[in-house]
């Protein structure tokens, strides 16, 4: 079976003084009717790397197939199966959505109706509304159904929920489980951690141009080693008066963060780290003030690889 | 017409930008009625009447009395006097075209005149002063003459004009059009997401150029009815040739604005080539007063700007009546202009 998207050894540098490199090496695999995530901080190389997919930027050197075509003889071929929806396009304000639609669709030999496409983001009312009138989510909505009207196999979408509320991200999320359930494929990246667990049958953590880890969501968590997340305060509690690492060597917990107010600890054995924590507390004279567990979420791999990489002394791009 | 028209790329990208532009009234405002306000403005400055009468001085001193006396004989001539400083001061401003002075040399009384030579309203007070004195003193002229007035339409100003300011409004309505409208598309990452859809670049450029010709219509409508009622502006040549001129004009500027923008990623920078790439236009290619004013050496260069056989052959055809054969060389000129700007647009244009 041909992957819907595979790149060997990516990277791409941008020109410059010193050059930037932005990719350094990529390599990835995106089975067809799946939904693929790329995570990671800003300027870790997600979008460059989903434009080269997209056929927008030239990699400097690597290989990247999709839909088991080559981007330098079969581009046009490509161009009709894929789908895109850009970080950051602005489409023209003065055309209303069914025009700009109905101008998008002209583009594909084959694809679905203007209309269709617009009740597929959930817009009939607004079709022939100009795109000035609309909102930032409601926007996101018609950029996506411009990159729906060829009737794509294969869906790239660069943050797509940014700076949405959450019942449009819904929406969005729904969209994409509905393009996904008629077979198609997806390649998306996010800052949203649960948009990702939600949507992503595998995703990689992309940082300074390279990949940390590639899985699923579920087994990355699993493989942090510590399913569970102790949060807990405790009175008269300061940056100053305790480590930021307090309770990290108890036994059964991973490391310890704080978050904002709360300190956290990733744990393997809450049975055993809780009544050590407390045992803790007590011997400093403190006072626990609140303690919840949770189950860990992608949101803690992520903070996990962060971590990693403050203490990691490999160099990455020139930022 | 079948639908596979109505979704042929060319029509929506055409349609596209047909949409952007109407929906922009001011934008709609002045490219259609800038030409127009030039059009009036410099018609009723530069309306052909007859010569006005010449306003001259005469220096005081012995014999001014009676030198006044002759002249004011004259209805052409407005005659102040005035001391040296006085004269000199209204020849500079402008006020007097000549000032003459009461000489005597060796005993026989003469005139003096004190003009400036580059300024042909002073030479020709010159002239019309020496006519009236030396007939005054008894000249007898040789040759009888008789004058007849006439006034030919295409020759006055305003006929000149109209064809210079058509060819104007296609230069600025192409280069600021196509221009604005690509740099702004690349800022918003449109271009770029073109790019990302099979849609062919010679479809988009097809439909770049053919909606510029579109929106030239109305332009050279208006401008042909309105110069037509309000100045008996009339095309001695067939409107065949001026549409072909106009059609191919468009074309050629759409390809310079193309050109202009291909690589542009700022407004600020496709401004400054807009202007740079214009200025010599405007000043040499003949929009408000003949190009031929300019020395010889720099007539081949002024001759070659894209600008020069649009508003020449436009001249040939509503001035003179020439037909398409005699313009062969101008529409050779601009199409060679037109094709090469678009090659190279498009092989150095940037996308993203
Ligand atoms: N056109 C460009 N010229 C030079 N450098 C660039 C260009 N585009 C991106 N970069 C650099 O490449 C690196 C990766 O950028 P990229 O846009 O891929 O990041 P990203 O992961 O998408 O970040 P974000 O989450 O902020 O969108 C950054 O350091 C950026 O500064
Ligand atoms: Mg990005």
């Amino acid at each position: 079976m041909t992957y819907a998207i595979e790149c060997r050894q990516l990277t791409k540098t941008w020109p410059g003084k010193p050059p930037v490199e932005a990719v350094r090496g990529i390599d990835l695999k995106v089975e067809q009717g799946t939904c693929f995530g790329v995570l990671g901080p800003n300027g870790a190389g997600k979008t460059t790397t989903i434009e080269i997919c997209e056929g927008l930027l030239k990699a400097t050197s690597g290989d990247a197939y999709v839909l088991g075509k080559n981007w330098a003889t079969q581009g046009d071929l490509i161009r009709q199966e894929i789908g895109i929806s850009l970080q950051e396009t602005r489409l023209s304000e003065k055309l209303t959505v069914l025009e700009t639609l109905t101008l998008f669709r002209s583009f594909y030999r084959s694809g679905m109706e203007p209309s269709e496409a617009i009740a597929k983001v959930s817009l009939q009312e607004k079709a022939n509304a100009r795109i000035k009138a609309l909102s930032g989510g409601q926007r996101q909505r018609v950029a996506v159904a411009t990159a729906l009207v060829g009737n794509p196999k294969l869906l790239f979408l660069d943050e797509p929920t940014t700076g949405l509320d959450p019942q449009s991200r819904r929406d969005l999320w729904r969209i994409i489980t509905e393009f996904r359930e008629g077979g198609g494929t997806v390649l998306l990246t996010t800052h949203y951690m649960d948009e990702a667990e939600r949507l992503c049958d595998r995703v990689a953590i992309f940082d300074r141009g390279k990949i940390l880890a590639i899985d699923a969501p579920q087994k990355l968590i699993a493989n942090l080693g510590a399913q569970h997340v102790v949060v807990f305060t405790v009175n008269g509690d300061s940056a100053s008066s305790l480590a930021e690492d307090f309770g990290a060597d108890l036994p059964g917990v991973i490391s310890a963060r704080v978050e904002s107010e709360h300190r956290c600890l990733s744990v393997r054995e809450p049975h055993i780290a809780i009544p050590a924590l407390l045992a803790l507390i007590n011997e400093r004279g403190l006072q626990l003030t609140s303690l919840t567990t949770r189950q860990a979420t992608l949101e803690d791999v992520f903070v996990h690889f962060a971590g990693h990489r403050l203490n990691d002394d490999e160099t990455g791009a020139v930022r | 017409m079948s639908s596979s028209w109505k979704m042929h790329p060319v029509n929506q990208l055409f349609l596209a930008r047909f949409r952007e532009f109407i929906r922009e009234p001011e934008a709609v405002f002045w490219s259609y009625v800038f030409p127009l306000v030039m059009m009036v403005a410099l018609g009723l400055a530069f309306r052909s009447e007859p010569m006005e009468a010449i306003s001259i001085v005469v220096q005081d001193g012995p014999g001014s009395e009676a030198l006044k006396a002759t002249l004011r004989e004259s209805r052409m001539l407005i005659v102040s006097t005035g001391t040296e400083a006085e004269c000199r001061q209204q020849l500079r401003a402008g006020q007097s075209e000549l000032i003459v002075v009461v000489e005597s040399l060796d005993g026989v009384s003469g005139y003096r005149f004190v003009f400036d030579p580059t300024r042909p309203g002073s030479v020709y007070a010159r002239d019309a002063v020496n006519d009236v004195l030396q007939r005054a003193a008894g000249r007898q002229d040789p040759v009888a003459t008789t004058d007849l007035a006439v006034t030919e339409p295409g020759s006055r100003y305003i006929d000149f004009l109209v064809p210079g300011l058509i060819g104007m409004g296609l230069m600025a309505g192409g280069i600021w059009g196509v221009g604005f409208a690509i740099v702004d598309m690349r800022i918003r990452q449109v271009l770029k997401r073109f790019l990302g859809t099979p849609m062919k670049k010679s479809h988009f450029v097809a439909a770049i150029m053919f909606s510029r010709m579109v929106f030239m219509i109305p332009e050279i409508i208006i401008v042909l009815v309105v110069s037509r009622f309000a100045f008996g502006v009339v095309n001695h040549g067939s409107y065949l040739s001026v549409i072909l001129l106009v059609a191919l004009g468009a074309f050629e500027f759409a390809g310079i604005g193309l050109l202009i923008a291909s690589r542009a990623k700022t407004l600020e920078t496709v401004s400054g080539l807009m202007n740079l790439s214009m200025v010599p236009m405007w000043i040499g290619s003949g929009i408000f007063f003949s190009a031929k004013r300019f020395p010889a050496f720099a007539q081949p260069m002024i001759e070659l700007l894209p600008l020069t056989p649009v508003i020449d052959a436009l001249r040939h055809v509503m001035q003179e009546g020439a037909s398409v054969v005699q313009i062969l060389p101008e529409l050779g000129l601009i199409t060679i202009w037109g094709v090469v700007t678009f090659i190279v647009a498009i092989r150095v244009f940037r996308w993203e």
